[in-house]
């Protein structure tokens, strides 16, 4: 039998106090009113700690960097700590044999209880073998992983929709991972996600035991249910005309909106301008660079980054739709111009022979 | 010696004004739709263009001092609310209006829409003949045109009011809402709405010069007829 949250603080030295102090942080976190706090008090007394095991497949590990950021170390320090994590490639001093049993171990002793974390897409091209841990394939092991978890988290870009290794032409075939398991599974884009928007979501799931609300996306609709364009401090700038113009200009200096720098902003669900990023000191658009629209299917494909428009395929790389519609609108009028000219010719032929008849018949 | 329309026209006419006769083509609602749409496309596609590409057009030294770029995406939504209402009558008005304006002038289903098509193409295209028989109303392959640019219509609303979605709780545009991610994010259904501006803006072009090239060849009032109704039609053939 495993402890319960409590029950493994109390033991390293934790106070009641201190406890109740990361229940509360927890709760808002996972975006619980004041009166929700009691039941996450009452969870994580009574509860048995759930296990984790958080996989890493074709991903960089930004998330994980990103999670260890967390602005509530408290909550960061018990979930990694306090909870049973038994299984991260990065975090864990095991290695091997001896790893890959904890995993094992997770799964058989846990069955239906533990909860799944993966970071990164599965390639599925040639039997999967872009990425193999241990002998066995990413996709191999995600099926074995998620056959018997309580719930499944798909960390980032890569396991939400893709990321980098889906950009065209995704050359493994690296797919997201709802692709891939028929359980619910909880996105939580970004390219990485914000860290206390993972803490709060793990916090969720583990405090609630239920997957927290979910939009068409699987994305949780408490943090990917508005755009970063919505609530960004910027926006009235959007509204009133006042642009960017270049990265070194004056309109820069004076925080204007960034707009026609290609800012994402208005096409990007995420919570950077509310939750903010570093202890929520900043976010790109705060730091005077144009979000990139990292939290949304395609982002690689839709480039370039710095500009407003994506790129029409086949034409180069600085053609935009708009430059092939001004092309095509010029040629149209171009035809156009032609074609009357040689209507005009024909119809003054056409004047001339009726005149020529008119005459012959008077 | 040709024997192209224009000559035998210009026989009957010389002295026989009786032998064309004024009918009335375009009802009042498919003129006001005509123009509602013709007013309210310009405005969508300039101020489509600028939400795309915004001008430097004032300079405020405080945001709150001025919101014209509010005003212009303003302009857009409402633009597109009245094209879109105004084109559902314009599909009421094909089953109730007269025979120019029904619905199945747009489908060549029949085997003379079919021929006029390939006499149009000779007229217009080709130009190959000067004037052939093109019938009163709307020509078979202008009126066939006309139904790629009724899906365009329907593109464009769609893409449209999908983008608009996420800023409206009004549920004409919420019940657009899963085109988004079935379009693969709002970054390609923006891209596709923007693209298929130039098709409307490369249509105008085109459709206003057929329209004065149809005047100008067939001579029977096309150009005046979207604002009176009025085409003048050939006699049937009469044998002097």
């Amino acid at each position: 039998m495993g402890q319960s949250i409590w029950q493994s603080m109390e033991k390293k030295g934790y106070s009641r106090r201190q406890f109740l102090q990361f229940c509360s942080a927890a709760a808002a976190a996972a975006g619980f009113a004041q009166s929700g706090v009691a039941q996450v008090v009452s969870a994580f007394e009574k509860k048995e700690k759930p296990a984790v095991v958080w996989m890493h497949f074709q991903e960089c590990t930004c998330c994980s960097e990103s999670f260890i950021r967390a602005s509530h170390p408290i909550v960061a320090d018990a979930l990694l700590d306090v909870l049973s994590l038994n299984y991260t490639e990065t975090l864990m001093a095991a290695s091997g044999f001896q790893a890959e049993k904890s995993l094992q171990d997770t799964i058989k002793n846990n069955k239906g209880k533990y909860i799944v974390l993966v970071e990164g897409a599965v390639p599925t091209k040639d039997g999967g073998v872009y990425c193999m841990i241990g002998g066995k394939t990413a996709e191999s092991i995600l099926q074995e992983v998620s056959k018997d978890a309580a719930a499944i988290v798909a960390w980032g870009s890569c396991a939400s929709n893709g990321c980098v290794q889906a950009a065209k032409p995704n050359p493994t075939h690296a797919t997201p991972i709802h692709k891939l398991v028929d359980k619910p599974v909880i996105n939580v884009p970004g390219c990485p996600p914000i860290a206390d928007v993972m803490m709060a979501v793990v916090t969720h799931v583990l405090v609630l035991g239920q997957i927290p609300a979910l939009d068409s996306l699987g994305r949780p609709k408490e943090f990917y249910g508005r755009r970063v364009h919505d609530t960004c401090y910027r926006r009235p700038n959007y509204d009133a005309g006042l642009f960017v113009e270049s990265f070194d200009d004056e309109n820069a200096r004076k925080g204007y909106c960034l707009y026609k720098l290609g800012c994402k902003g208005p096409v990007t669900y995420n919570a950077c301008s509310v939750v903010r990023w570093n202890e929520g000191t900043s976010y790109p658009i705060q730091s005077g660079h144009p979000c990139i629209g990292c939290s949304e299917e395609g982002f690689w494909d839709n480039g370039p980054l710095y500009q407003h428009l994506s790129t029409f395929p086949g034409f180069g790389i600085e053609s935009t739709a708009d430059t092939v519609g001004t092309f095509v609108a010029a040629a149209t009028l171009a035809g156009v111009a032609a074609h009357a000219v040689v209507t005009n010719v024909r119809k003054h032929k056409v004047i001339a022979e009726v005149h020529a008849e008119e005459e012959k018949e008077q | 010696m040709s024997t192209t329309g224009i000559a035998a026209k210009s026989k009957f006419a010389n002295g026989h004004p009786a032998d064309y006769r004024r009918v009335y083509v375009w009802e009042m609602p498919v003129r006001a739709y005509h123009w509602i749409n013709a007013i309210v496309l310009v405005v969508l596609c300039i101020t489509g263009y600028l939400i795309g590409a915004p001008i430097r057009a004032f300079y405020a030294s405080e945001a709150y001092q001025q919101y014209w770029f509010g005003w212009i995406r303003f302009l857009h939504f409402l633009c597109a609310y009245v094209y879109v209402f105004n084109f559902l009558m314009r599909i009421y008005w094909g089953f109730v209006g007269n025979k120019y304006a029904k619905w199945n002038n747009f489908f060549p289903l029949t085997k003379a829409q079919r021929e006029e098509i390939m006499d149009v193409l000779k007229t217009d295209v080709f130009q190959v003949k000067l004037h052939g028989a093109i019938s009163t109303g709307h020509n078979a392959l202008a009126a066939f045109i006309y139904f790629f640019t009724f899906l365009a219509f329907c593109a464009q609303s769609i893409t449209g009011f999908a983008l608009y979605s996420s800023m409206s709780n009004s549920w004409i545009p919420r019940m657009f809402t899963w085109i988004v991610p079935l379009m693969g994010g709002e970054m390609s259904v923006r891209y596709w709405h923007h693209l298929f501006m130039w098709f409307f803006v490369t249509f105008i072009v085109v459709h206003i010069y057929l329209a004065f090239y149809h005047d100008y060849i067939e001579g029977r009032g096309t150009i005046s007829s979207i604002v009176g109704g009025w085409k003048f039609d050939k006699m049937p053939e009469k044998k002097d």
